[in-house]
C-alpha cells in the first residue's frame, strides 16, 4: 500500500476542511498538510449554502444579542462557553474571507451589507446574493492554492481512521481513479466531513452528504452527540427537496396556506405585519415553522402536490428587480425546475431535511475524546447549535471552528511522534481488507440502493417533525434489520477504476450507522425540545431530566449505547422560548429580572 | 408528475478501461416523470438497472458543477436538463468532449485543475490590510465589475464547447481565463501584472479564436468570451504601453 507521511491530515475539503488546512499552513509552513476529499474541493456541499453567514456588525447589534438568539434558538441545549467564543469571532472570520476576495454584497458606501434571518434579533447575516456558500467555498479553495504545504488528495475516499496507542494517527483512503489504497499517516487528523442528511429521503443535501466522518469516528469509539436533532428546513421543493433559502423570508417573503392566509400567526409567531419584523412570523426559527406546516396539513389547509402537501412561499410583492438582485439562484430554481416565475406566482414548498445539528462530540478546542482527532463544522457537535440551529450560524461555524481546529492540530503535532510504522501499516492494511471485503464477496444478494431507499423511508416515517415511541421503535427495528442485510451485500461491479458501486456500498454502511445513532437517541429522549418533538405524552420540555446532551456510543454487534452529559451553562438560565409578541414580552421580563438582581 | 407511465430511451456512452477496448453506447429504457432531470434518469439506471454505470454528481441544483456531460451533442449540466424535452425520442448522453475519459461519463480533469492553480486565482492585495482595520471598501458598482465572472462553477462545459481547446490543450481555456479576469477586475486586487505574464501569451487570451460558443453553453451566464475579450483589449494596451514606459513603472 502507498504510504504518505503528513503532519496533519484533514478529511473533507469543504468550508471547514479548507479553512483548517489554511490555518495549519499559516501556523507553521513547515508542517505537511494532507487535504483529503472524496470529491474535488469545489464540489463540496458548502457550495449549496445560499442565505449567508452571521456576524455582528451593526451599531444597534451586540455579541450578547447574537449569544441570546443562538442559545434560545437552540432551546438551551447549547454549550454556552462555546457560543461565547463563537459569537465573538464571527465577524473577524468573515472579514478574513473578505480579505481573501469573497464577493460579499455591499451597501452603497462600500461596507458589508447584512440581511435579516430567522430567529435573529438584528440583521447580521453577511451574504453574497443567494450564493453565499458557493462564494465562500470557491474563495477558500482558490486561496488554499497559495500554500505549498497543502498537498491535496482529490477524489480519495476515506474508509477508516488508523488508531494506535489510543491516538488517531492517520486515515486509509481509496484513490477513486484507480481503486488503490493509500495510508495517509498523520500525527493529527481533522474531520470536516459535513452532515448526514442523506439518511432521509427528501432532503436539501448533495449526494455526497453521507455522514462518512461521523461513522468513521463513531466506529473508533468517539461518541455521536445530540443526533436526534435533525433540522427540517420549512421551504424545500416538493419531491427533490431542493432548498429555497430562508433569505426569501429575510427579504420579505410570506408563507401562505391554501386560503392565502399567513398561518404562522396561529402558532405563536404573530402578529402578522406587512413588513418583515425580526423574530416574528416568517422570521421565526426553522423548527417552529416546519412544525406549523405539519399542523396546517393536519387541519387540511395545505396545497396538494404530486409530491405531498405543501404551503406557498409568496415572493411576488418583492418585485422582479429585487428578486433578481438578491435571490437570483432562487429565481433560477423556480423557473428551471418548476416552471414558476416567482415574480408572478407563489412557489409550493414543504419541509425537508437540511442540517445535522448533532455530530461527533468535540469540545471548545475542537478536540474529540479520541486524542489526535479533531472535528469541526457540521460533522461535529461542539454545542453551538443545541436543539435547533439558527440559519446563517453554520456558514460561520465552519470557518470559526475550521480555523481553530487547524491551529489546535498544528500545536498538538509538535508534542507527539507517530508509533512505529510497521504497526500503523498493519492497521492500515486491516482497514483495506475490510473495505475490499465489501466488494469482493460473491455470496450476497442485497443491493445497497435498495437498503438506502428502505432506510430513508423508515427515517422519514419514524424520525420526522413529530415523533412517537411506537414509530421510533419501528424505525430502530428496521435499521437493525437493514444492518443485518448489509452483511449480505452483493456489489455487482468488481472493477477498480472509478467503481462508484463499491463506494456507494461503503456510503450506505456509513449511513446505516449514523441513522441508528439518530433513531436510538430520539427514542431515548422522553421530552420535546427544538427539532425533537413528541406526541406520546412527552410534549413538554423537561429540564429536570433532559437538560442534557445525548451521547451515542457504537456497539459493534448491537444497538448504540446511550449516555447523557451535562449542558454547559454560563449566563443564560433556561427560560421560555417564545417568538413574535410573546417573545418580546418574555425578553422584557428577563431584562427586568436581571435588573432587579 | 404525470401518470401515463412515459418512458424514454437513454443511449449512454460506456467505457470501462479494464474490460472495454473502446467506448460504445448502451441503451436503457427509463420510465420518467415530467420534472425529471437527465441526472435523475441516470440515477434510476444506476439504482435499478445497471449499478456499473459511473458518473459524477452531487448537489442536483446546478451549483456544484459535477455533472457536466454531452446531451445530444451539446455540453449541459445533467441536473438542469430535463428528460421531457427529449421525449418522444432517444436521448444520447456522453462524457464531456475534449477531455480523456476515465470511465463511462467520468472525465479526467487534471489538466483543468493544474491550469486553475497556474493563474493565481486569489486576491493579491493592492494594499495589505489587517483584520483589525475591517473590510476593504468596495462599492456595489465596483463589485459589479467582476461579479459575473466570479460565478463560474467550474463545470467545464465551456471547455467542451471550445474548438481551440479541442485542437490545442495547451490553451488555458475560457472558464479559467474568465476567473483570471475576475481577479484582475477586482478593485481590491493588484496582481494583474503577475497573472498577465500567462494571460498575454498564446496559451492565454490570444489563444482564443473568438467563436464564443463558450458563453452560449455556460449555465451561469459567466460569459467567458466577454472576459477574454476585455483581456485582449487590456493585453493590447499593455503591449503598446511597453513602448512608452519602462516595465514595472506605475502609471
Amino acid at each position: 500500500m502507498e504510504v504518505f507521511k503528513s503532519d496533519v491530515a484533514v478529511v473533507g475539503a469543504g468550508g471547514t476542511g479548507l479553512r483548517a488546512a489554511i490555518a495549519v499552513a499559516e501556523a507553521d509552513p513547515s508542517l505537511t498538510v494532507a487535504l483529503i476529499s472524496k470529491v474535488y474541493p469545489m464540489r463540496s456541499h458548502t457550495v449549496a449554502a445560499e442565505g449567508g453567514a452571521a456576524g455582528v456588525v451593526r451599531d444597534d447589534d451586540s455579541l450578547d444579542y447574537h449569544f441570546n438568539d443562538t442559545v434560545a434558538g437552540g432551546d438551551w441545549l447549547c454549550d454556552q462557553n462555546v457560543v461565547e467564543y463563537f459569537v465573538a469571532r464571527c465577524a473577524a472570520s468573515l472579514t478574513q474571507l473578505e480579505h481573501w476576495g469573497c464577493p460579499w454584497s455591499r451597501k452603497p458606501d462600500g461596507h458589508i451589507n447584512v440581511r435579516a434571518f430567522g430567529g435573529m434579533k438584528v440583521e447580521r447575516t453577511w451574504f453574497a446574493a443567494d450564493r453565499s456558500g458557493f462564494h465562500m467555498l470557491h474563495t477558500l479553495f482558490q486561496t488554499s492554492l497559495k500554500y505549498p504545504s497543502i498537498r491535496r488528495f482529490d477524489e480519495y475516499f476515506c474508509t477508516d481512521l488508523v488508531v494506535e496507542d489510543g491516538r488517531c494517527q492517520g486515515v486509509v483512503a481509496i484513490e477513486v481513479a484507480t481503486g488503490k489504497f493509500t495510508f495517509i499517516q498523520a500525527k493529527a487528523v481533522i474531520l470536516g466531513t459535513g452532515g448526514a442528511g442523506r439518511v432521509y429521503r427528501e432532503n436539501t443535501n448533495g449526494g455526497i452528504v453521507t455522514g462518512d466522518g461521523m461513522a468513521m469516528a463513531y466506529r473508533q469509539g468517539a461518541p455521536l452527540r445530540d443526533m436526534e436533532f435533525m433540522q427540517f428546513h420549512p421551504t424545500c421543493m416538493p419531491g427533490t427537496g431542493l432548498l429555497f433559502t430562508e433569505a426569501c423570508r429575510g427579504e420579505g417573503g410570506f408563507l401562505l396556506n391554501k386560503d392565502g392566509y399567513r398561518f404562522l400567526q396561529d402558532y405563536g409567531l404573530g402578529p402578522a405585519e406587512e413588513q418583515p419584523r425580526n423574530k416574528f412570523m416568517e422570521l421565526g426559527p426553522r423548527d417552529r415553522l416546519s412544525q406549523a406546516i405539519w399542523h396546517e396539513e393536519r387541519k387540511g389547509r395545505t396545497i396538494s402536490t404530486p409530491y405531498g402537501e405543501a404551503v406557498h412561499l409568496d415572493l411576488r410583492h418583492l418585485g422582479r428587480k429585487k428578486l433578481h438582485e438578491r435571490l437570483p439562484l432562487i429565481c433560477e430554481l423556480a423557473e428551471e425546475y418548476m416552471g414558476i416565475d416567482p415574480a408572478k406566482e407563489c412557489i409550493p414548498v414543504r419541509p425537508g431535511i437540511h442540517y445535522t445539528m448533532g455530530g461527533i462530540y468535540a469540545n471548545l478546542e475542537t478536540e474529540t475524546p479520541l486524542p489526535g482527532l479533531y472535528a469541526a463544522g457540521e460533522c461535529a457537535s461542539n454545542g453551538i447549535h443545541g436543539a435547533n440551529r439558527l440559519g446563517s450560524n453554520s456558514l460561520v461555524d465552519i470557518i470559526v471552528f475550521g480555523e481553530l481546529a487547524g491551529e489546535q492540530a498544528a500545536q498538538y503535532v509538535r508534542t507527539v511522534q507517530n508509533s512505529n510504522p510497521e504497526s500503523l501499516e498493519k492497521l492500515a492494511s486491516d482497514a483495506e481488507q475490510r473495505a475490499v471485503a465489501v466488494v469482493s464477496r460473491t455470496d450476497g444478494k442485497e443491493k445497497h440502493s435498495v437498503l438506502r431507499r428502505e432506510m430513508s423511508q423508515s427515517m422519514e416515517s419514524g424520525c420526522g417533525i413529530y415523533r412517537t415511541a411506537t414509530e421510533m421503535q419501528a424505525t430502530c427495528d428496521k435499521l437493525a434489520e437493514l444492518r443485518e442485510r448489509y452483511r449480505k451485500l452483493n456489489v455487482e461491479d468488481k472493477s477498480s477504476i472509478w467503481n462508484s458501486d463499491w463506494l456507494g456500498a461503503l456510503e450506505v454502511g456509513y449511513l446505516l450507522e449514523v441513522a441508528e445513532a439518530v433513531a436510538h437517541s430520539a427514542l431515548n429522549r422522553r421530552e420535546s425540545r427544538g427539532a425533537h418533538q413528541r406526541l406520546d405524552g412527552y410534549e413538554q420540555r423537561d429540564d429536570v431530566n433532559y437538560l442534557k446532551h445525548t451521547l451515542a456510543y457504537h456497539v459493534p454487534e448491537g444497538t448504540p449505547r446511550i449516555e447523557y452529559q451535562d449542558v454547559i451553562i454560563t449566563r443564560s438560565r433556561p427560560g421560555t422560548r417564545a417568538y413574535g409578541a410573546a417573545g418580546e414580552a418574555e425578553e422584557a421580563q428577563r431584562r427586568q429580572e436581571r435588573a432587579s438582581v | 408528475m404525470s401518470d401515463d407511465n412515459k418512458t424514454i430511451e437513454m443511449e449512454v456512452l460506456r467505457y470501462r478501461p479494464e474490460q472495454d477496448r473502446e467506448p460504445f453506447f448502451q441503451t436503457y429504457e427509463v420510465p420518467f416523470e415530467d420534472d425529471w432531470s437527465v441526472l435523475q434518469g441516470l440515477q434510476y439506471i444506476k439504482d435499478d438497472l445497471d449499478s456499473s454505470l459511473s458518473f459524477r454528481w452531487s448537489c442536483r441544483m446546478a451549483i456544484c458543477g459535477s455533472c457536466g456531460m454531452m446531451i445530444d451533442g451539446v455540453p449541459k449540466l445533467g441536473c438542469r436538463t430535463f428528460l421531457r424535452n427529449y421525449h418522444s425520442g432517444k436521448l444520447r448522453v456522453e462524457a464531456l468532449e475534449h477531455f480523456p475519459i476515465e470511465r463511462d461519463l467520468v472525465i479526467v480533469v487534471d489538466d483543468f485543475m493544474e491550469k486553475l492553480a497556474r493563474i493565481k486565482p486569489y486576491l493579491i492585495p493592492k494594499q495589505v490590510r489587517k483584520l483589525e482595520q475591517g473590510e476593504y471598501l468596495q462599492t456595489p458598482g465596483q463589485l459589479e465589475q467582476y461579479r459575473q465572472f466570479s460565478t463560474c462553477i467550474n463545470c467545464m462545459l465551456c471547455y467542451a464547447a471550445c474548438p481551440q481547446y479541442g485542437l490545442n490543450s495547451g490553451f488555458t481555456g475560457p472558464g479559467i481565463l474568465a476567473l483570471m479576469h475576475r481577479y484582475n477586475a477586482d478593485s481590491r486586487d493588484g496582481g494583474r501584472d503577475q497573472r498577465m505574464e500567462l494571460g498575454h501569451s498564446d496559451e492565454g487570451v490570444w489563444g482564443c479564436a473568438a467563436v464564443a460558443y463558450c458563453s452560449e453553453v455556460c449555465p451561469k451566464e459567466v460569459d467567458p468570451a466577454n472576459a477574454i475579450n476585455q483581456n485582449k483589449m487590456g493585453s493590447a494596451i499593455d503591449y503598446f504601453l511597453r513602448f512608452v514606459r519602462p516595465r514595472g513603472a506605475t502609471g
